[in-house]
């Protein structure tokens, strides 16, 4: 385990949603932003397991996977922007996006639409004799989609190479779990179904580090599919930049031990002092550029409005 | 025979294409709801599991969305993925993944990335099939970019279309008429062709215009020969693919014969008659023309033949339909049923 470089990846992320709120009341950012703050040990804790020819599908709260998985910083600001450098071209703003030197395949806005495409992925690779692994990642409230079962189902069935990541905030929107979910037992619904499931219920990116590490290994050495589990919190409002506990939905007391143990934090006190100090420089310098990028750059032409109906 | 009047019926030509296509091209996969069994989906994918390997050719779950969204990651990991619906009502399952996903991922993408993947539809008709059974939503998905539609009703555009879908970059719906399955008629061996962009004229005539979709290219022939029986010269089109449509050649039909009968093998608000009109309306604005839409009755499908009879267009009705229109309403005509029209498929040449 490279302390340093979980830092610098799970720092750059924080400071990206942190820059992102910050501009969001600008009306220079013209997309929705989910923000990931919060979330961002679960995307850097297994991304660091993988190689850049694996493949990860996402959703909507997005950010920090782009990121983890090495997904381009300029373009992901441009596309923010919505402007033509953007990783989408414009097209796919902070729900839809992509990189595809890095294999970022796809983020959507429909809730669990991507986990069965993360499976069909992987069939394609199992198909292709390739030693790629496959991670879909959703939340809490995908798990109740139909669609979930289907692909859990089918993934097992054809002890397919993939990784599902489940990210229990608890929340779906401005409803709690305990509100959906007559069973609360997310892994037991992924066993009885056949895939085998690990709970993380500690907010600790190291602890999610190496259990995910060992899953992806065992993926890669033709496990099938297997299911983790990790106990999350969602620091901020389901979308927009700002906090939302006047809403009375939740209390500020339920996100505080989160706070109080923040995974960004905890890396940097591990640190060297001058090291982590060299580290956020540089993460600072990334980030004033890439959004001098995306302030930069043009917006698409009017010709490009009917381009990409089809192929 | 001889390879140059090779005669076969509509399922033999969808199994064929299949073969062939996946002969070609090891990246073709197909798979649904029992492919793989000893009836192979009414022997359109028969013996295609045995051939290709089950790794290529599978049933699969009871999972419509699921598996379409499978289909989707296939496809984005560079396969090209066949799903395969027995009833077009089961593709309502997977309006989500047809819909948010397949059909915006190019565009969502920027363009870096595209689906190339069939679906193919069966629509099913009479029998006591009743409601869920019987739905034909090609329109549904005509008001979608990013998605392109054939209906191929002979035996010829059904190995050209799919042959097509499967080389195509995008999501391609195929829809399939099972009452168009034993039909059968003139098919090249070999690869075969049928694209986007060029309607199929069946019958060349000049009083007025009948354009059939799917099922009802048929009954439009029917009613050809109906109203040739009173001097009226119908000229018969299947516009073959719905999306994109091959307007031109409709225009050129209707420029002549001035007037139109569009016969869905759906319902007829906002189907593909409503765009065929209004997109002729945006075009003849130069001259006078009639039309007229059919289609399903406005009600879902009954069960009982005495309801049933009444649900669908015939040749009978859209023969009285086009002489309605072509006389102004001046004589009621309803023709008397022929024995000899059951079967009046087209035949080429093609």
């Amino acid at each position: 385990m490279n302390i340093d470089k979980l830092y610098q990846s799970i720092k750059t992320i924080r400071r990206v949603e942190e820059v992102v709120a910050k501009i969001y009341p600008t009306d220079k950012i013209k997309s929705p932003v989910h923000l990931g703050i919060g979330h961002e040990a679960v995307q850097v804790g297994v991304c660091e397991n993988l190689q850049k020819q694996d493949v990860v599908f996402g959703y909507y709260r997005s950010h920090p996977l782009y990121l983890a998985k090495g997904g381009n910083l300029n373009a992901m600001m441009a596309e923010l922007y919505g402007k033509i450098t953007g990783c989408a071209k414009g097209w796919g703003g902070s729900m839809h996006l992509v990189d595809i030197e890095h294999n970022v395949m796809s983020t959507t806005a429909i809730v669990a639409s991507s986990v069965p495409n993360a499976v069909g992925y992987a069939y394609a690779l199992k198909l292709q004799k390739s030693n790629q692994v496959v991670v879909s990642f959703f939340g809490d409230g995908a798990t109740e989609e139909g669609v979930v079962s289907e692909s859990l189902n089918f993934a097992a069935l054809k002890k397919l190479p993939i990784l599902f990541v489940c990210e229990n905030n608890e929340l779906a929107i401005h409803t709690k779990r305990t509100q959906r979910q007559a069973v609360l037992d997310i892994c037991g619904r992924a066993r009885a179904i056949g895939v085998p499931a690990t709970h993380i219920d500690e907010y600790n990116i190291e602890t999610i580090y190496n259990i995910a590490g060992d899953l992806v290994e065992k993926i890669r050495n033709g496990s099938g599919p297997q299911f983790l589990e990790i106990a999350t919190s969602r620091w901020l409002e389901h979308v927009g930049p700002g906090e939302d506990f006047k809403l009375g939905y939740r209390t500020e007391d339920e996100v505080a031990p989160y706070r109080a143990q923040d995974e960004v934090e905890r890396l940097g006190k591990q640190l060297n002092p001058a090291v982590r100090a060299q580290i956020d420089q540089e993460i600072e310098h990334k980030i004033a550029q890439a959004v001098e990028f995306a302030e930069s750059s043009e917006f698409p032409p009017q010709q490009e409005l009917l381009k990409y109906v089809y192929k | 025979m001889s390879t140059s009047n090779r005669s076969i019926s509509y399922v033999e030509a969808i199994r064929e294409a299949t073969a062939i296509e996946m002969s070609r091209d090891s990246n073709v996969v197909l798979f649904g709801l029992d492919v793989d069994d000893p009836k192979g989906t009414f022997g359109t994918t028969k013996g295609l599991a045995e051939q290709f390997g089950a790794d290529r050719c599978f049933g699969t779950p009871l999972a419509e969305d699921g598996m379409t969204g499978v289909a989707v990651g296939m496809a984005l990991a560079g396969l090209r993925p066949i799903h395969n619906h027995y009833r077009m009502d089961f593709a309502t399952l997977a309006m989500n993944q047809l819909i948010n996903v397949a059909a915006k991922t190019h565009a969502m993408s920027g363009g870096m990335q595209n689906v190339p993947m069939v679906v193919r539809m069966l629509i099913g008709k009479s029998w006591g099939n009743g409601s869920q059974h019987t739905q034909s939503l090609y329109p549904l998905f005509m008001n979608i970019p990013g998605i392109k539609i054939c209906a191929p009703s002979t035996p010829y555009d059904a190995k050209g279309c799919l042959e097509y879908a499967i080389r195509d970059n995008n999501p391609v719906i195929m829809v399939e008429h099972r009452m168009l399955y034993y039909s059968t008629g003139h098919v090249p061996e070999g690869e075969l062709l049928v694209a986007p962009g060029k309607a199929r004229v069946l019958v060349p005539g000049t009083d007025v215009t009948l354009v059939g979709i799917s099922y009802q290219s048929v009954e439009c022939m029917r009613a050809q020969n109906y109203l040739a029986d009173i001097g009226i010269s119908a000229e018969v089109i299947d516009p073959i693919w719905l999306s994109p449509m091959d307007i031109d050649t409709i225009e050129a039909s209707v420029r002549k014969t001035k007037n139109l009968v569009v016969v869905d093998n759906a319902w007829t608000i906002c189907g593909a008659g409503s765009e065929i009109i209004a997109s002729l309306h945006e075009r003849l604005g130069d001259i006078a023309w009639r039309s007229k839409r059919l289609g399903f009755a406005t009600t879902p499908c009954p069960t009982t033949p005495s309801l049933e009879d009444h649900f669908y267009p015939t040749g009978q009705s859209i023969a009285a339909t086009a002489n309605d229109l072509v006389n102004g309403g001046a004589q009621y005509w309803y023709p008397t049923a022929k024995d000899e029209l059951k079967s009046v498929e087209f035949k080429g040449p093609f």
